[in-house]
């Protein structure tokens, strides 16, 4: 059975990050403004995952319109929840 | 002087991110009971991040800690002040201690306050002492803690913690700090709410947690002194100019002998109703 974590909420201006252990890096976002911002969560999503030195991992954003630090925070959450990173 | 305060919980980004628009003097981020056990490392990340993205202007940005190991994930040149619950004085000291030694490390250019939150019996006795300890700007009374200590009902008149609304008043006022009463909790009863905040005003409280946002318009108005106030006051300060003119020690405004403590109190009512915009 694969480990997943969990953070965040699909509450309206939230998101729900789930993350599991993976070979390489995936990202996958669903989004009530995927068009409009779908790039930027991606971009966003990336570049924290870079700072937190996760590569291995396929990380899944269900977003309800969270702003960017909301997004970051979250990620980092499930991140360490996961118990790759002690940051 | 503050004159209200709104709490919101930490981990809830629909509400941060409106904190600019409520009016409030200072929010209250809370990390403590309106954040669930395992929901603590997700809410100290999200105020993280919402201070290093977000900054917030005439609002005063205060955390409510659930622990002292909360200081250095939260510690931020945006934070202005920790509220600490259950306060009492060794917790002071080491949460002193705490905030001197990520202020040298983070090089901080600004000294963090404390608002000491005090929910017990023994920290309403030692109120001064506690007023005193360093960093302490104001105490904040818990009354639905406290009320659990002592093994009462909280009611709407707030009987039972008149002993403690006056400890807190006395303390603050001794230390020229604020006194801060504690939050109405039902937020639908703003009859209720207008009595508790006139009842704690003329106690000697000068300011009141909000646990809504609908709370803070009142608070705001409330502690605000009253134009009846703010006119008398005026003519004081008039008088006075006036006496000092023509050499006189004694004078009268009203048919009511002004002293010293008139117009000192005058003064504080001119000050305190600085930027009031009358409706």
């Amino acid at each position: 059975m694969k480990i997943f974590r969990t953070a965040g909420s699909y509450e309206s201006n939230d998101c729900l990050v789930t993350v599991t252990k993976a070979d390489g890096l995936t990202i996958e976002i669903e989004s009530v403004v995927f068009e409009e911002f779908g790039d930027q969560i991606y971009a966003v999503a990336l570049e924290t995952l870079k700072q937190l030195k996760a590569t291995n991992m396929h990380v899944h954003i269900k977003d309800k319109g969270a702003l960017d630090y909301t997004i970051r925070a979250r990620i980092k959450t499930a991140v360490k929840r996961l118990g790759d990173i002690r940051a | 002087m503050r004159k209200s305060l709104l709490f919101i919980p930490a981990n809830q980004p629909g509400m941060l991110q409106n904190v600019d628009i409520f009016q409030a003097d200072g929010i209250i981020f809370d990390l403590e009971d309106a954040v669930h056990l395992t929901e603590k490392d997700a809410a100290r990340d999200l105020l993280k991040s919402f201070f290093n993205s977000v900054e917030l202007k005439d609002v005063e940005a205060i955390v409510r800690i659930h622990h002292l190991d909360d200081i250095p994930a939260i510690i931020n040149p945006r934070l202005d002040t920790i509220c600490l619950p259950k306060a009492d004085l060794e917790g002071l000291k080491k949460l002193n201690r705490a905030l001197s030694t990520y202020e040298r490390k983070y090089r901080l250019s600004k000294k963090i306050g404390v608002i000491a939150l005090i929910e017990t019996p023994e920290s309403i006795l030692n109120a001064l002492a506690i007023a005193k300890a360093p960093r302490v700007n104001g105490i904040l009374l818990g009354g639905e803690d406290l009320s659990t200590s002592l093994h009462v009902m909280r009611t709407v008149e707030g009987k039972e913690i008149e002993f403690a609304r006056n400890m807190v008043i006395y303390a603050a006022k001794s230390a020229e700090i604020d006194a801060i009463d504690t939050p109405f909790t039902n937020v639908e009863d703003n009859k209720g709410l207008e009595t508790d905040i006139l009842h704690a005003k003329a106690l000697g409280m000068n300011a009141k947690a909000c646990i809504h946002p609908n709370q803070i318009e009142l608070v705001n108005r409330l502690f605000m002194p009253s134009l009846t106030e703010i006119e008398f006051a005026k003519k004081v300060v008039i008088a006075m100019e006036n006496a000092e003119k023509q050499g006189l020690g004694a004078f009268t405004v009203d048919g009511k002998m002004v002293d010293q403590p008139v117009i000192t109190r005058a003064l504080q009512v001119l000050k305190a109703s600085e930027g009031y915009e009358d409706d």
